[in-house]
């Protein structure tokens, strides 16, 4: 039993754990923003990518430490690749908040109207397939994060939707337009969210069974 | 040219120790097949048979069908015969101490009755080139003996000596493990470039040395050969727990 390298294993989990409640937190706050145009709560988004950058490049490192002085085999290669590819994937999550927390600014130089878009129902979706593929790599549950793949086609549907209600409306009344642009990035943000949940959850499913399920439906 | 060689039903016994059981695989011609697996799992004894070396030892024997192309190994040919055609290298660089270089690599040749100058000339330069050795002897071959040459370069001339006698197989039983990693590099290169010539089977304690030279990865635990795969597939996705739990250190 190689005691030291599972330790760095379990201390790679752990870090990269602590990337993914910090990009979970920074979409949720940005949604709260959009819900309450609040833009504090914009701000604490913005600030917190910083961090979220640093653990970046931190994760990055002990993982490219541990190929470098552990020849790592097998599942545990498979894991240490996974880690690689959803760190890289939770940093853009981090991202998306950024932008949308960037757009709820914006917006907040207009009026607060009803725009024919469910952003917090979209948001809900999105960040219920990044806490279901976080809780499959948690679990190393590859079935668990099959039921993620699924979910994405919903959240591209409610990104349609949006485009196609809110493209509507700018034709329908021109002086929405700021709005209903700015709405359309942040479901269009939301929807990035859901693509990066679907990465994770095949990563999952490559560290599990060693199975490549990438643009692949049949393999999964 | 390498031959290809099935393994069936292969069983062997040191005394009462039955060290392999019900071993099936096919090794495939002029291809790199590394065997790996912890110590005493009954690798080096699998080698051993299949130059019949395994049945030196008196209290050894060996049972089932080892065909080298065509030939039986057990049943149609002769030990002498078969380990013309089974070059080995071992461990330890195991030069002859007393000869030259040039001794050392002919000598096969000369205890197969050549006396030929021109012929064990010719062999002895085509098996140092083939070495990656003639550079560094070429001018103390009969001046220099093999013994005070650096382990690196007595390895590498032990491979010339087994390929002296224009062998199909060539049988390494960690040929590397002694061997700085400047010299192992050389021997992995030599693998690499000989298997187009040669079957080579390697035994290894290092995975990255068999992920990096062979085409094919057998694991054998406990006298049994656990699974035979592409070496791709053994040291990402293999197939049986067992092998997984070896590779990657989780082993007992």
């Amino acid at each position: 039993m190689r005691i030291k390298f599972q330790q760095s294993l379990d201390d790679l989990k752990e870090r990269l754990l602590i990337m993914a409640g910090m990009a979970e937190q920074a979409i949720q706050r940005s949604i709260e923003a959009y819900s309450t145009r609040d833009l504090s709560i914009c701000e604490l988004v913005l600030r917190a990518e910083p961090s979220i950058n640093r653990l970046e490049r931190e994760i990055d490192q002990m993982a490219l430490d541990l190929l470098a002085m552990e020849q790592p085999m097998a599942i545990d290669l498979r894991f240490i690749l996974s880690v690689i590819r959803i760190n890289a994937d939770l940093e853009r999550v981090g991202d998306q908040a950024v932008n949308i927390a960037i757009r709820v600014r914006e917006m907040g130089a207009f009026a607060n109207i009803d725009l024919p878009v469910d952003i917090p129902k979209l948001a809900s979706l999105a960040s219920a397939m990044v806490r279901k593929s976080l809780q499959a790599f948690i679990e190393g549950n590859a079935e668990l994060a099959k039921s993620v793949l699924t979910l994405d086609d919903q959240v591209d549907e409610m990104n349609n939707a949006a485009f196609d209600a809110l493209s509507a409306l700018i034709k329908e009344k021109p002086e929405l337009t700021p709005q209903s642009l700015n709405a359309l990035i942040i479901a269009r943000n939301l929807e990035r969210v859901g693509d990066h949940a679907t990465n994770i959850a095949e990563d999952v499913i490559f560290w599990v069974r060693g199975a490549d399920v990438r643009h692949n439906p049949v393999d999964v | 040219m390498g031959v290809g060689i099935l393994v069936e039903d292969l069983n062997a016994w040191y005394g009462s120790t039955h060290t392999l059981r019900d071993i099936n695989l096919h090794i495939p011609a002029n291809h790199a097949t590394a065997l790996i697996g912890p110590s005493g799992c009954g690798k080096s004894t699998f080698v051993r048979c299949l130059n019949r070396m395994h049945e030196t030892n008196p209290i050894a024997r060996a049972t089932g069908v080892v065909k080298m192309g065509e030939v039986d190994i057990y049943r149609d040919a002769s030990p002498v015969e078969i380990r013309r055609r089974v070059g080995m290298v071992f461990q330890r660089p195991n030069p002859f101490p007393t000869m030259s270089i040039y001794d050392n690599v002919v000598s096969g040749l000369k205890l197969n009755g050549f006396r030929n100058r021109r012929i064990l000339d010719e062999t002895c330069e085509r098996s140092l080139k083939q070495a990656a050795l003639w550079e560094e002897v070429k001018d103390d071959l009969k001046k220099k003996s093999g013994a005070s040459l650096s382990g690196g370069q007595q390895q590498r001339m032990c491979i010339a000596r087994a390929l002296a006698v224009d062998p199909e197989v060539l049988l390494m039983d960690e040929p590397a493990s002694a061997l700085d990693p400047v010299s192992t590099s050389k021997i992995e290169d030599l693998v690499f470039q000989l298997k187009s010539q040669y079957t080579i089977v390697i035994v290894t304690h290092n995975m990255q040395q068999a992920a990096r030279v062979a085409e094919n990865t057998g694991f054998f635990l406990n006298g049994r050969l656990v699974e035979f795969d592409s070496t791709h597939k053994i040291f990402t996705n293999p197939h049986d727990k067992r092998t997984e739990d070896y590779i990657t250190g989780r082993f007992g």
